[in-house]
């Protein structure tokens, strides 16, 4: 469990921006993991993926890492932002970009 | 599988006695819903804290029996 934990943070500390999902950015394996895809390229920055079906340990340890039940999960400069839902709300809002732009994250190459 | 509408009610209900909740059924199946609750105790507190009251009221069911359930909350205007 310590060990699933510290290679999560080590993901997630690891880059600026990073979306624990289901699937792949190309295929995603949920509606909700597909939101957040699009949601982020719409954003046009630069993130990283990881696929949890490719990983129990994590996809089990990532919800007790946060306190989340469910997935995907989006992480900005080591810090939770939410899941789709909230990651919609905040892009409607403008504050998911404005949080881009404060993290000062990469676009996307 | 899955949840009836109601019983995913009663529970934020339980743990928030004041919450005014609104549950759709997306897709007519019982098994993907979107609740919107509104109560005062998200009052201070972050999105995601605010969610995660919400979760705990659902005790665990969240991302298990409830796979999908979009959530937004909002303070009592």
């Amino acid at each position: 469990m310590s060990d699933t934990n510290s290679r999560i943070a080590e993901i997630v500390n690891g880059n600026d921006v990073v979306l624990f999902m289901k699937g792949t950015p190309l295929f995603p394996q949920c509606g909700f993991s597909s939101r957040a895809i699009a949601i982020l390229d719409h954003l046009g920055v630069d993130y990283a993926s990881v696929d949890v079906l490719q990983d129990m340990e994590i996809r089990q340890g990532i919800k007790a890492f946060s306190d989340w039940p469910t997935i995907p999960q989006l992480y900005v400069k080591g810090e939770f932002v939410g899941g789709s839902d909230i990651m919609m709300e905040m892009f409607e809002a403008g504050e998911l970009q404005q949080l881009m732009t404060e993290a000062e994250v990469k676009p996307a190459a | 599988m899955g949840m009836a509408a109601d019983d995913i009610a009663a529970m934020i209900k339980a743990a928030l006695p004041d919450a005014e909740v609104t549950i759709t059924d997306l897709a007519g199946d019982g098994d993907h819903y979107a609740a919107h609750v509104v109560s005062a105790a998200f009052a201070g507190k972050s999105r995601v804290a605010q969610h995660q009251l919400v979760y705990r009221a659902l005790g665990g069911r969240m991302g298990g029996e409830l796979h999908a359930l979009q959530l937004t909350t909002a303070l009592p205007t």
